[in-house]
């Protein structure tokens, strides 16, 4: 006889609505989606299954400016990126600058990580008064 | 001839500034990093009319003395002074005679204007209070003030007129060589030919250290809460005085908040810094100011704090002189207004025989500081035009501009507590969440300081750490 | 002193702010800005996450970003930077300011007010202990990381499950401190469900309901806090647990400012303005919009009601007169807030309602007019109704009421 399948629940809310559905979800052993419950329309469904797969995350966070009205630009991943790599993500763009002046939606680091997703400026800031 | 001065409470900065009328060499030593920090910047506030001291103590001899020279000293050092009057409230018959005594025992110390009022008086006067009162002592010559701003006053003055500030210095001991009191400080050793030490909770510590006996003192907390609601009284409001003290009061302050509080802790002599506040304090005062006036409204609340009384078994001041030293123990309430006339009497007492000529040039004014928002409009005007910084508005509870933080600094303050307790600017129902940003980069300019030196009060106080990128 | 006049001058120029100036520009009416700061934005120019502009840019863009797009839409208008209106006379429809250029007296025709909301801070909560230095209301915090570039501290704890909070929770960690966890005093969370997720579970950070502080410890710099479990808003004793941290970050709850009309404007038990569905105050030619009015969760409805606000500002400016108020809406059972006092009942309109308790399946009835079912209604998710005369009796005393169906 084969032993039964090990298969496992996990509790998820689901954030694609403001409802945030309870959602009870079953992986197997691998971890592969199984089937969920608890959701109150397919985009939970999809919502859970890319939760256990490779959840995504956009990831918003500052730069350093150099010669800037401000020390910093805000910027974020264009897209979402796999959550799994965003303290990767933010080690590189800890370790970057930019010099002053910077354009909102100006790329500031083409595809970190190679997830294929820009990392753009969120705001302008202009250079320094007489720099 | 030179005298140390040791303590910037109220009572030490007016001994100061007394000692700067005559031709002598004044030097006051703080070990805090301002003036005013000690007792005297966690209190009521209050210049008690001066009919709860009983005959014979110090407290009688010189409370409704000191109150009355507050007037003049608010003159001429430009500090507010509101004389709003007080009420002791009577909810019994019991009660109702104890305030007779109280107002015969006023009488006897000297206190001017008292009046019982009956229970409809008493409504006139305060509206707000609780409709179970049937009988109030009113006495119209109690007053408050801000006591840090009249102790940084006072300071001010007495530099303009030579004294030297020593801040953050403490006294670590003191000893007799020659006729002279050499000062061992945390900053070096310092001679004088007189000392007074007016140290607060401490004062008695300096004394032991000099081989003078005094009765030792304990800290009693007092908490209060600090409310955002103006005009829900506009006198002092006491209940009737019990065993424990003047009981929690309700009272406007200066800066037209309202203050609830103190409570009445003893806690033991190694407690002289245990400034925190307590679930069952604060409860206490809530209740406690609500029998008093129902009106009182918790959920204004702007923030708690704590003073200590500096406590001794004999419940009154001792003033001690030993050779030319002088201490000044158990400044408890009511302290602050006494302080003028302690000061006076102290300064008599230490330059009596000796021939000091007065200083024909001393100058008793302080410069008003600035305060925009009490402007006119053509005030305004003209002020912005001289100096346009007196036209940014920085604090927006209070209104306090640009002009009149850096006024702050230039007056001594290096702190963010130094700038608020000067200007109110991060006083107010915001506690600074907006304004904090925008002063700090005042004092980077002013100060020439990165954020991180930047302190709240003391000296591991900082308030942020480190870049983000 | 010097005078100006303008048809429609407007308090503020945060979202709703912005909103108000496109409303009012979009009638041909000259149009004043007054602004404190110095700029445009608001609140948005600190809140660098996304999640801004779902509905009016139908995308996810981060606060910055919102409001530099926002500001390209409005065409030419004339503003007022770093200065501050000491008082407003709506006797005489003027109002005086301060800034470095001096002092105005500025008449108006209408005037709109966009002052958005103030945090409450830590300190009003009459939490015991000691008063040191690291305490940060969560705005505070968020200034001194995304805009100065400051670190607050190196270890914190979080007061409080408000939306800045947890925005907060996750920003400090993005930048190596470590947040120890957050603390609701509350049996239910204060913000978003999306921000407890992507900000506090994302990053193991635990939330903590029915617990909040007891004690403050440290004299100079925050040494650490004592955590309690409440119960009816009072602690459980023996529950306590010390938590060593040197960063308090408080997010419990923002206030509608509204300080310079608290005499003249009348105002909800929450401190909000009351308007009607034009977004008008009791006073016939003020209007109000955005979080001064009630805390919004989405962005797009502050300017949305900046717009409303605006163009009916525009409107009465130029003399026109709007409709009456025909009926007065009030908070029923299980609900805590109505964005929404009075009614002219001649338009549909979005009113936003905020339950009083997490219920389930909640059907909100205006009187007995059934008018919106909700699968799960959170104190802190806004519900949108959409209010229409054609269909539902909006005149008289209207009740709003959200009651939970009984689970079968
Ligand atoms: C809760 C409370 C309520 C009160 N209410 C009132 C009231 O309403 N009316 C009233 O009249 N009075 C009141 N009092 C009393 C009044 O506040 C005090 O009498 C007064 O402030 C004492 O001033 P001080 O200068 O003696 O002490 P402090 O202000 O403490 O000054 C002494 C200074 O000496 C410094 N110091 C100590 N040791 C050293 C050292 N070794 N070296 C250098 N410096 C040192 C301290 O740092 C301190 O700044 C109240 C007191 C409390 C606590
Ligand atoms: C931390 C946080 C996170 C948020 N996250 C999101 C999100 O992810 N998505 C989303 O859609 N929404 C979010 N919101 C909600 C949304 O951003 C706000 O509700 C909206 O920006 C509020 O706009 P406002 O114009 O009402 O207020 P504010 O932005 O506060 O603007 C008020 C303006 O008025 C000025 N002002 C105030 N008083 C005066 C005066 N007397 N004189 C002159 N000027 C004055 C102020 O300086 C300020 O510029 C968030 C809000 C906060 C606080
Ligand atoms: S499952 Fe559907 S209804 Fe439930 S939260 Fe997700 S998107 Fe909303």
């Amino acid at each position: 006889m084969k032993n039964a399948p090990k298969t496992k629940m996990m509790d998820m809310t689901c954030v694609v609505c403001p409802i945030g559905c309870h959602l009870k979800v079953t992986v197997d052993e691998n971890g592969n989606f199984l089937s969920v419950t608890g959701n109150r329309c397919p985009r939970g469904e999809a919502y859970a299954k890319e939760e256990i797969t490779d959840p995504k995350r956009v990831l918003p966070t500052s730069v350093k400016v150099i010669g800037g009205e401000l020390p910093l630009t805000s910027v974020r991943t264009e897209k979402a990126i796999p959550k799994r790599l965003i303290f990767s993500a933010m080690k590189v763009i800890k370790s970057i600058q930019v010099n002053a002046p910077v354009k909102r939606g100006q790329i500031i680091l083409e595809n970190i990580l190679d997830t294929g997703v820009n990392v753009i400026a969120t705001r302008t800031v202009k250079k320094q008064n007489g720099k | 001839m030179k005298v140390a001065v040791i303590g910037a409470g109220i009572v030490g900065s007016l001994i100061a500034r007394e000692f700067t009328k005559y031709e002598i060499d004044v030097e006051v030593f703080e070990k805090l990093p301002d003036v005013g920090w000690g007792i005297t910047k966690a209190n009521s506030g209050i210049l008690h009319a001066g009919y709860d001291d009983e005959p014979g103590t110090l407290r009688a001899k010189y409370c409704a003395k000191g109150n009355e020279m507050y007037d003049r000293l608010s003159k001429d050092l430009n500090f507010e002074l509101k004389r709003i009057g007080s009420l002791v409230l009577a909810f019994s018959e019991e009660e109702l005679n104890i305030l007779k005594e109280l107002e015969k025992r006023g009488k006897d110390n000297g206190v001017k204007g008292l009046k019982i009022l009956n229970r409809i008086e008493s409504l006139e006067v305060e509206p707000n209070l609780s409709r179970e009162v049937i009988s109030a002592l009113y006495a119209p010559s109690a007053g408050i003030i801000a006591p840090w701003e009249a102790a940084q006053a006072a300071i001010e003055n007495a530099v303009e007129n030579g004294a030297m500030l020593h801040l953050s210095t403490e006294i670590k001991n003191i000893s007799n060589e020659n006729n002279q009191y050499v000062l061992d400080t945390s900053n070096g050793e310092f001679q004088f030919d007189m000392v007074i030490n007016a140290a607060g909770l401490w004062a008695d510590d300096l004394a032991e250290k000099t081989g003078v006996k005094v009765s030792p003192l304990h800290p009693r907390r007092g908490e209060y809460i600090l409310l955002d609601q103006p005009g829900v009284v506009r006198t002092v409001i006491f209940p009737t005085p019990s065993e424990a003290g003047k009981g929690i009061l309700v009272l406007p302050t200066v800066h037209d908040t309202v203050l609830l509080g103190p409570t009445s802790q003893d806690l033991p002599p190694t407690q002289k810094e245990s400034t925190k506040t307590t679930f069952d304090g604060l409860s206490k005062i809530v209740k406690s100011a609500q029998k008093l006036v129902p009106a009182v409204n918790i959920s204004k609340t702007i923030r708690t704090f704590a003073g200590l009384r500096p406590e001794n078994d004999i419940k009154d001041f001792v003033l001690k002189r030993e050779g030319n030293m002088m201490h000044v123990v158990a400044t408890r309430s009511p302290g602050l207004s006494s302080a003028p006339a302690i000061a006076k009497d102290i300064v008599n007492d230490m330059l009596g025989d000796l021939e000091i000529k007065k200083r024909s040039d001393f100058n008793p004014h302080r410069a008003p500081l600035v305060k925009v928002i009490e402007m006119s409009d053509k005030e305004r005007e003209n002020i912005i035009a001289k100096n346009p910084s007196y036209g940014r508005v920085i604090c927006r509870c209070n209104h306090v501009t640009e002009g009149e933080v850096v006024d702050a600094i230039r007056h001594g303050a290096r702190t963010l507590d130094g700038i608020k307790f000067r200007t109110t600017a991060m006083f107010g129902r915001c506690q600074g969440s907006f304004c904090t940003v925008k002063i700090m980069k005042i004092m980077k300019r002013e100060l020439g300081k990165n954020y991180e030196e930047i302190r709240k009060n003391l000296p591991n106080s900082q308030i942020v750490d480190g870049d983000v990128r | 002193m010097k005078k100006l006049k303008y048809d429609v001058v407007v308090l503020g120029g945060g979202a709703a702010g912005m909103g108000a100036i496109n409303g009012a520009l979009s009638q041909n009416v000259s149009v004043l800005l007054i602004e404190r700061e110095a700029s445009t934005g608001g609140v948005l120019n600190q809140c660098i996450h996304n999640g801004f502009g779902v509905h009016v840019f139908k995308q996810e863009l981060s606060g910055p970003e919102y409001h530099e797009m926002y500001m390209e839409k409005l065409s030419r208008f004339d503003a007022m930077y770093e200065t501050t209106v000491l008082n407003v006379d709506v006797k005489s429809n003027t109002l005086n300011t301060i800034s470095i250029s001096g002092v105005y007296e500025i008449k108006y025709g209408s005037l709109v007010l966009a002052t958005g909301a103030r945090e409450r801070p830590f300190e009003a909560l009459r939490i015991p202990g000691y008063r040191p230095a690291g305490v940060f209301t969560a705005g505070l915090a968020q200034h001194f990381v995304n805009l100065e570039n400051r670190l607050p501290g190196h270890k914190a704890v979080i007061v409080g499950s408000g939306d800045i909070g947890l925005i907060m929770a996750r920003r400090l960690t993005l930048e190596g401190v470590e947040v120890e966890g957050v603390y609701e005093i509350m049996p239910y969370q204060g913000g978003l469900t999306r921000n407890i997720v992507q900000c506090l579970d994302d990053f193991n950070i635990p939330l903590h309901l029915s617990t909040s502080i007891v004690e403050v410890h440290g004299k100079d710099r925050l040494e650490g806090v004592t955590v309690a479990k409440f119960e009816n808003g009072h602690p459980v004793r023996k529950t306590e647990r010390f938590v060593k941290c040197d960063t308090l970050v408080a997010s419990v709850g923002l206030i509608p400012e509204n300080d310079l009309v608290n005499e003249t404007i009348e105002l909800s038990d929450g401190s909000g303005a009351n308007v009607d569905d034009l977004m008008r105050t009791n006073i016939y030619n003020v209007f109000a919009a955005g979080n001064n009015v009630c805390i919004h969760d989405l962005v797009d409805f502050a300017a949305v009601e900046g717009e409303i606000a605006g163009k009916n500002a525009a409107h009465v400016a130029k003399g026109k007169e709007l409709p009456e108020r025909m009926g007065i809406l009030k908070k029923g059972e299980g609900v805590g807030l109505l964005s929404t006092k009075y009614t002219i009942a001649a338009e549909p309109f979005k009113l936003f309602v905020r339950v009083k308790k997490p219920m389930g399946t909640t059907i909100l009835r205006l009187n007995d007019q059934k008018i919106k079912t909700v699968l799960a209604a959170k104190p802190s998710e806004m519900i949108e109704v959409k209010m229409d005369p054609s269909r539902y009796n909006m005149k008289g005393n209207l009740i709003l009421s959200a009651m939970e169906v009984d689970k079968i």
